[in-house]
């Protein structure tokens, strides 16, 4: 068990003949992701890394049985690969891997996810993970090992990090899911853990935030009240000064002082989750609650 | 990307928001003509994207032509928080009985724009947020739709806006939400919008932030951007150069690394363990060998800076490009300015090992190690300096 993906999902790729998705589709299928189709206007009856080709996402669906996306489209195009992705009904999850989508743009894909029943994971992530099964997304496959810890995190190279910690202490993955970094996202911290308390096969969550906005918070509310599956946090920025952007679009600790990195420990700590100071002792923390 | 008061007032005024008469001049000769020709009294506006300008002197009323000289000359050439002042915007002074604030914005909680109105305009609006919620209107508004005109009606009524000024209000509002969705702003405000005693509403200031990510499709806004002007310091200005997400920090332990929370965690682990980081350097995903290179030369050029700390976990970035840029960087010195310390994890990771010439560098296995490590160095070298002075 997982969640959102594993062994039977079937990925279209959105913008597989571009640089980014032909060598990450290789590197999919090359973890034994099963990748059925790629979708790119102009280019149907076109073959990448030996999957076919299609000029709509809708064609590739019916054609290819699909039930998950991968979207690699520049961030101008991205917007609007979303909502395509979003028309069709058997998708039940979108992947968007894009740095740089128009903020407005991602609002209103918001308004229309909120119409549907499908997960939208980013955009501006890494995608997600379940060891063994399926990789969506960029993530190197061979740091992750099977196992029965999840994790959830705003950023990339800081999830790889902590994977990097649990291996070390011989605890292995469920599902691991880079939600992003931008202001704007799809699935919340929140959804991703609801997801995860509902996973029989993972027996803990660690959840890695960050500064800037208040999902941190509104995940600390959400496992207070309803998880029992217990949960390690971590959040990186305790250093950052206010008013300057962080690399992410999304970690910046405003004027008013909203989003620093004391509010947000201060509300995991106080819904009993240790938050560690080090990656490692995240690790740590994690094998004690197991 | 923000657009100058003068800017985003020629922005607000072609849509239609009425705006004192003004002009922009670059010498006190320049200055004092525009106010000869808009006549007394005028504000002479330093023109630098600082917050807080009255208060640090860059603003000045003038009653005449040998005030408006003064208030230029004073002006033009001061260092407003680290910014050189080149250009004011002499403008009409409005005389006003009454500040009002209007500004839409994106709620990233609620993932939707939000128009807000106050009658409490003039002030810092944060500190009015902070303190008085309430006295701040708020209508969010769904992206689908835009703003129907009875939620900038409602969100002026709600704001308890005088009800001879509420139709005037609601179209500014209205005007100021369609600018906002139409150029991709991020913030757009005025405050304060000014009230006169025949009940004529200016907006006296103005703000527009543009989404940098939008500026490709926003030709005349990114026109607008002058090269260089949001870079505070050198280094700021060499980082915009290189492409690299860089901030500045006060401490003396240099930090490079890949990836905006990993880059974070390193800082946060600097300070952990008793150092102090110099500055956040994020190469981003799937760095060569020249931005590599172009990273140390940044951390190199900070003065401050005594020790590096070079945390590299590859994804797409891979460990031996890392490694070809080091080497390649410190190649070129006949003896390292700062000690580094690097640790490589990921893809590549142990063909980076190989390649990393370790009579230049110190190499970690584990981030805390590296940390730890980078830390010690640096506080050496702080003693050393210590002794010499």
């Amino acid at each position: 068990m997982s969640v959102l993906v594993d062994d039977d999902t079937r990925v279209v790729v959105q913008g597989i003949t571009g640089g980014e998705g032909r060598f990450h589709t290789e590197q999919m299928i090359e973890y034994g992701t099963n990748v059925v189709a790629g979708a790119v206007p102009g280019k149907g009856g076109e073959e990448v890394a030996g999957v076919p080709v299609y000029d709509t996402v809708e064609g590739a669906v019916e054609a290819e049985d699909a039930d998950a996306s991968v979207v690699f489209v520049p961030p101008a195009f991205a917007g609007d690969a979303c909502f395509e992705a979003l028309g069709v009904d058997d998708l039940d999850l979108i992947v968007a891997i894009t740095e740089g989508i128009p903020t407005q743009d991602m609002a209103r894909v918001n308004r229309r996810l909120q119409e549907t029943d499908t997960y939208l994971v980013g955009p501006n992530c890494p995608g997600l993970i379940t060891p063994g099964e399926a990789k969506l997304g960029i993530l190197p496959g061979n740091i992750f090992s099977a196992g029965n810890v999840g994790l959830v995190s705003r950023s990339g190279t800081l999830t790889y990090q902590v994977v990097d910690n649990l291996t070390q202490r011989g605890l292995g993955q469920s599902t691991a899911i880079g939600i992003g970094g931008d202001p704007i996202i799809g699935t919340s911290f929140v959804e991703a853990l609801a997801l995860f308390e509902q996973d029989p096969a993972t027996d803990a969550v660690v959840m890695c935030g960050e500064i800037g906005g208040e999902d941190e918070e509104e995940a600390a509310e959400y496992i207070d009240e309803y998880m029992t599956t217990p949960v390690a946090g971590f959040i990186a920025g305790r250093t950052a000064p206010p008013g300057k952007r962080m690399g992410h679009a999304g970690a910046i600790v405003s004027g008013s002082g909203t989003g620093t990195a004391e509010s947000k420990i201060s509300a995991l700590e106080g819904a009993g989750v240790p938050v560690g100071d080090t990656p490692d002792e995240v690790a740590a923390n994690v094998e004690d609650l197991l | 990307m923000r657009l100058h008061e003068y800017q985003a007032k020629e922005v607000f005024s072609e849509a239609g928001i009425p705006t004192p008469a003004a002009e922009l001049a670059e010498s006190v000769d320049g200055a004092v003509e525009a106010a000869e020709s808009i006549g007394y009294p005028v504000a002479v506006k330093a023109q630098v994207h600082v917050g807080g300008r009255g208060k640090a002197g860059g603003i000045i009323l003038a009653d005449d032509a040998d005030e408006a000289r003064e208030a230029a000359e004073d002006i033009l050439g001061m260092d407003l928080k680290g910014f050189t002042v080149e250009r004011v915007l002499v403008e009409e002074a409005v005389d006003f009985v009454n500040e009002l604030y209007v500004g839409v914005t994106m709620d990233r909680g609620e993932g939707k724009p939000v128009a807000m109105v106050s009658t409490r305009g003039g002030v810092n609006i944060e500190e009015v947020a902070e303190e008085d919620p309430d006295a701040i209107a708020r209508e969010h508004v769904d992206p689908a739709f835009g703003m129907h005109p009875y939620q900038a009606r409602k969100a002026v009524y709600d704001a308890g806006v005088d009800r001879d000024l509420a139709r005037d209000v609601a179209s500014i509002l209205t005007t100021l939400y369609d600018l906002w969705d139409a150029k991709d702003g991020a913030d757009a405000e005025i405050n304060p919008l000014m009230v006169t005693a025949d009940d004529e509403v200016i907006a006296a200031d103005a703000v527009f932030n543009v989404d940098e990510d939008a500026l490709f499709r926003q030709p005349d806004l990114a026109e607008m951007e002058e090269e260089g002007e949001f870079s505070e310091t050198e280094l700021e200005r060499k980082a915009d150069e290189y492409g690299f997400d860089y901030v500045r920090l006060s401490g003396n332990v240099g930090i490079i690394g890949n990836g905006a929370g990993l880059v974070m965690t390193t800082l946060d682990l600097v300070d952990h363990y008793g150092g102090s980081p110099a500055n956040f350097l994020d190469v981003g995903g799937g760095a060569k060998a020249d931005r590599i290179a172009n990273a140390l030369d940044m951390v190199f050029s900070d003065e401050n800076v005594d020790a590096v700390v070079f945390n590299i976990f590859g994804g797409i970035t891979r460990g031996d490009e890392v490694a070809r840029g080091i080497n390649q960087a410190l190649g070129q010195f006949d003896e390292i300015p700062k000690p580094v310390v690097v640790r490589l994890a990921g893809t590549n990771a142990t063909e980076g090992m190989e390649i990393l010439n370790e009579d230049l560098v110190t190499v970690e296995q584990t981030l805390e190690d590296a940390v730890q490590r980078a830390v010690g160095y640096a506080g050496d070298a702080a003693d050393i300096e210590e002794v010499d002075q």
